[in-house]
């Protein structure tokens, strides 16, 4: 079995504004596993999209452990947290979050630049199936192009993780088709641990494994023992 | 309160900040119309009105001496409405608690009536008798000065005789509202005092029994003043008259109205600045809200609001921030009024003078700010109003970017992604960005011309006082008198260097031109006064020709090597054919020079001496104040280093001011564009600039993709705002332009690095201000909203 890439322990997010306590993560114990493709299925506020975020250093736990190979995230300062995500963390978000004034190629581009071992551009957009349109500006580009711009630019870097917050979330099924199967090929062709939250339980397919989120906690593990491709999955 | 209204407060609450940086700029456009208008309409109205009930005259004119029987002729001159002819002579005034003596004009106060041109406004005390010897008027300032009451004694030295004088009353006259002593460029109420004795008395102290040297006259309404000076030139012609002249010329006066046109020019150009600044701002944040709210614009349409009422809700915002404004300026407005009335009135001897508070004025600035702000706000109100609640629902069409030059830059690759980020926002947002530019660069060209005006009146005194008038002090003599008087002068105590001066009033005649004036006859080379090229070097007068003063070559269109008449004033009518040897450099009045011996075969009367230049050991300073005040034969005695101090103190002390107000003013404009633009940018771009976060970009290379643009937008504001500046100071100077003191155009090198540093440091700390936002940028709201 491969190296957990992720050991998560106990952790706890709480929100407080103003007199209220949210309780969005409730003790989740998890490992990911380097190059694994989970799915993370739930309700909205179920805790998935806070754990994403803890996981790809955009926020911190209020109390638990995560480690990230031998580096312990929870309790690391910003610009700590800043460099894992530069390093190791590839991000893809449901509404893109391409920067507007940037070509497909720039948008890359941006994270080559301050990448170690990058990927030409070229060649992440080509992963993509997005050769024809590298020097088109997001205002040019379909929603599902858009998607694939933000996978190209996620992939890049090589990282170590890939983080899917409902990528799908915005698209129609055939082009949703189109994204999930840019982010299998990336976790394929790449090793990247893959880890892909959404609405959407027919997704749950093309995973190795499920978590099923309530009320902040993880209730359910599947494991697939058979993954469908994605150009099987209808919703 | 209605649902909308509580929107209203809380978005006027969220958007505090932009929302008091904006009432800010718009205060300051309220303040100084207040200020500029309240100020011009106190000073004009009460000069108009004082002018008025107290007779000021239309034309005036000296001679030297005229037959008392040339009155009617000159009341018979068409146009003319009333005559005043008048004995007025210069004397030293010996008060006992000063060193140095004091210089004064005293004047033939009419007995047995009152005089029909330039009244007086009588303080306290009476006027004098009739017939009595050792009666005096004096004017207020100088009265208050020296502690001076009615029944207060004092000496003066009138035509070489010392005379007590008994003050019955203390005046203001409107001849005098701003008195300058002989060689002072500010009036000294301590050095320089004016007074009226009964003209009788006067008459036979100065010799001027049954005859005037000084005549003015009030002029019927739609009287033609030229032709009145014409022919009352001709008139005095043969009694040595100076020349008439106009109130234009009158020297109180035309100090009035280079103020005036000072405050007329600042109310036609600083509060439009701020008020068309105050538009563009409100125009920006108004137009970004309308963008962020555009859902909300739809729902509320949805819900069966009216356009109207949508569009209102917006305009209220603005008008609410407008009217926080207004209340700010009008406030600042009223008190820096009164400020500036109060400076006024110490320079300014008005029988009163208060801040014009009139409710119009008030009006007048209230409408224009809130038409500047709902001007401002016109074109986002509108897209609110026209917005459909179909469209308004759906995410806007994501904006479209273009490469730049043709993809030129990119395939260059000199920029990074995120340059080439500021680079492309910058440019979709052109004109935004020029106009935010252009509103920091009137915050640089407002202290550049402030700083400018400094620079043009140091420059100035150092022309004039360190390298022109050099001299400490100079006595000018009652009469001219013939050159043996220079060797007197030397004997005087801890004189060290004695200049001869000599001026004769000459009419000079190019052509259809020609202008009266005296000529200043001084020895080929001076060391203390004196001429000055068109480079400011010393000039050694030629053996003939005259040395013309720029400004008058410019009336008279004269240049170097041109022939020019001059007629004398010496009831001769004898006219000299001479030519223009050089144009001189002249800040003050309207100089023209000549070689003293020349001077002297032109005026055929041989070698004579109106006054001497000094330069004094200033350890025997009291030895010769004390010699001073008992020689006769001398007619007043300026001392120019005095002036000098008290002209830099009062300068400091009014610059300080002044550029406190222009610092304040400037910092204003620059903080409210430069945060107003950044704040604007951060809220468009934030998701943007979380994306970049969460790709692994830190905050300082987040933050630089705004400081390229804002950076950008200010150092392009500098250039523009030192043209802008330059150009501002250049037409203020040309408009302020007189015959009586022309203040060069100089702006120093300094002067535009002060104003951008001050800029620059106003716009750092507006990007600090928003440095702290991006520190605090929550990432993942951010990035989970729909833009």
């Amino acid at each position: 079995m491969a190296e957990p890439v992720f050991v998560v322990r106990g952790l706890t997010k709480i929100y407080r504004t103003g007199e209220v306590e949210v309780h969005a993560l409730r003790g989740i114990d998890l490992d990911l596993r380097e190059g694994e493709l989970v799915v993370m299925l739930g309700p909205s506020g179920s805790g998935k999209s806070t754990l994403l975020n803890i996981l790809g250093g955009l926020d911190t736990p209020t109390s638990g452990s995560i480690r990230f190979r031998d580096r312990e995230l929870a309790g690391a300062n910003e610009s700590t947290l800043t460099q894992f995500r530069r390093e190791h963390v590839g991000f893809v978000f449901q509404f893109y979050n391409l920067v507007p004034s940037l070509t497909a190629r720039e948008n890359v581009a941006l994270v080559t630049e301050i990448a170690r071992n990058p990927m030409p551009p070229e060649r992440a957009l080509e992963l993509v199936g997005l050769t024809g349109r590298i020097d088109h500006f997001p205002a040019q580009l379909s929603g599902g192009e858009q998607q694939r711009v933000a996978i190209a630019r996620a992939i890049a870097r090589r990282p170590e993780i890939l983080l899917c917050d409902e990528p799908t979330g915005a698209l129609d099924s055939r082009t949703g088709v189109l994204v999930l199967e840019a982010l299998v090929s990336a976790n394929r062709e790449l090793g990247a641990t893959c880890a892909i939250i959404t609405h959407n339980a027919s997704i749950g397919a093309i995973a190795e494994r499920v978590f099923l989120f309530s009320d902040g906690r993880i209730a359910e593990t599947r494991v697939n023992t058979e993954r469908v491709a994605p150009s099987a999955v209808h919703w | 309160m209605r649902a909308l209204d509580i929107k209203l407060l809380r978005d006027l609450r969220r958007l505090a900040p932009q929302g008091t940086a904006i009432a800010l700029v718009l205060a300051c456009g309220v303040a100084t119309l207040i200020l500029s208008v309240g100020t011009y309409r106190s000073l004009s109205e009460t000069r108009t009105a004082y002018y008025e009930r107290y007779l000021f005259g239309d034309v005036f004119s000296s001679a030297v001496r005229v037959p008392q029987v040339l009155a009617p002729r000159i009341a018979e001159i068409e146009g003319v409405a009333a005559v005043e002819t008048r004995i007025v002579r210069p004397l030293l005034i010996d008060i006992d608690t000063m060193r140095e003596p004091a210089s004064g004009v005293v004047i033939s106060w009419p007995e047995h009536r009152q005089p029909a041109v330039n009244g007086l406004f009588l303080r306290r005390g009476r006027m004098p008798e009739a017939g009595a010897v050792r009666e005096a008027l004096v004017t207020e300032p100088f009265a208050i000065a020296h502690g001076f009451a009615p029944g207060s004694v004092f000496s003066v030295i009138l035509e070489g005789t010392r005379l007590d004088l008994t003050v019955v009353g203390t005046v203001l006259s409107p001849e005098y509202v701003y008195a300058l002593g002989p060689g002072d460029l500010m009036p000294d109420r301590r050095r320089f005092g004016v007074m009226w004795m009964p003209e009788s008395a006067l008459a036979s102290l100065s010799n001027l029994s049954g005859a005037f040297n000084s005549v003015s006259l009030r002029l019927l309404r739609g009287a033609n003043e030229a032709l009145v000076i014409e022919e009352l030139d001709a008139i005095l012609e043969r009694y040595g008259g100076t020349g008439a002249y106009g109130r234009k010329d009158q020297l109180s006066n035309a100090f009035l109205d280079g103020e005036l046109i000072q405050l007329r020019g600042m109310a036609q150009i600083v509060p439009p600045i701020f008020l068309a600044v105050s538009a563009f701002l409100v125009n920006m944040i108004l137009s970004r809200l309308v963008t962020l709210e555009r859902e909300q614009i739809g729902l509320l349409k949805a819900l069966g609001y009216s356009r109207l009422a949508v569009a209102f809700h917006y305009l209220k915002l603005v008008l609410l921030i407008a009217a926080f404004g207004i209340v700010i300026g009008v406030v600042a407005g009223t008190w820096l009024g009164r400020a500036m009335t109060g400076l006024y009135s110490q320079f300014y001897s008005f029988p009163f003078l208060i801040f014009d508070q009139s409710l119009d004025i008030y009006l007048i600035a209230i409408a224009v700010s809130i038409a500047a702000a709902v001007l401002g706000a016109l074109s986002a109100v509108a897209r609110a109003f026209r917005l459909p609640a179909a469209v308004a629902m759906q995410p806007p069409a994501p904006p479209v970017y273009r490469s730049l030059a043709v993809g030129i830059f990119e395939r260059l690759r000199w920029f990074s992604q995120l340059t080439t980020m500021a680079i492309r926002h910058m440019l979709r947002h052109w004109v935004r960005t020029s106009l935010t530019s252009l509103g920091t660069s009137l915050a640089t060209a407002l202290l550049c011309v402030a700083l400018g005006s400094l620079d043009s009146v140091e420059f100035m005194l150092e022309a004039v006082f360190f390298r022109t008038e050099r001299q400490e002090a100079s006595l000018s003599f009652a009469q001219a008198r013939p050159p043996a008087v220079l060797q007197a002068v030397e004997r005087l105590p801890g004189i060290l260097v004695a200049e001869p001066y000599r001026v004769l009033p000459v009419r000079l005649v190019n052509g259809q031109h020609s202008r009266r004036l005296a000529i200043t006859g001084k020895p080929p080379r001076t060391d203390l006064s004196r001429v000055l090229d068109l480079n400011l070097e010393p000039v050694v007068l030629p053996d003939t020709g005259l040395a013309l003063g720029d400004r008058v070559a410019e009336i008279l269109h004269l240049r170097t090597g041109d022939p020019v008449t001059v007629e004398l004033l010496d009831g001769t009518g004898r006219s000299i054919e001479s030519t223009v040897a050089q144009v001189i450099q002249t800040y003050i009045g309207l100089g023209v020079y000549m070689n003293m011996d020349a001077l002297a075969r032109l005026a055929g009367t041989g070698p004579r001496i109106s006054g001497t230049h000094l330069k004094i050991d200033s350890a025997r300073l009291d030895d010769l104040y004390r010699a001073v005040k008992t020689t006769p034969a001398l007619g007043s005695i300026s001392l120019n280093a005095i002036s000098r101090q008290l002209f830099r103190e009062t300068m400091q002390q009014n610059m300080t001011m002044m550029l406190t107000v222009y610092f304040t003013l400037s910092v204003i404009v620059a903080f409210g564009v430069v945060y107003n633009s950044a704040r604007i940018q951060l809220s468009e771009r934030a998701r943007e600039l979380a994306t970049l976060r969460v790709l692994g970009f830190g905050r300082r290379e987040v933050f630089n993709v705004l400081m390229i643009e804002l950076g950008t937008v200010v150092a392009v504001a500098q250039p523009l705002g030192w043209a802008l500046g330059y150009l501002l100071g250049y037409v203020v100077t040309q408009v302020l332009a007189s015959d009586l003191f022309r203040v060069p155009f100089v702006v120093e090198l300094d002067t535009f690095a002060v104003s951008s540093l001050v800029v620059v440091g106003a716009a750092a700390f507006s990007a600090a201000v928003v440095f702290r936002r991006v520190m605090t940028f929550d990432l993942v709201e951010v990035l989970k909203t729909r833009d």
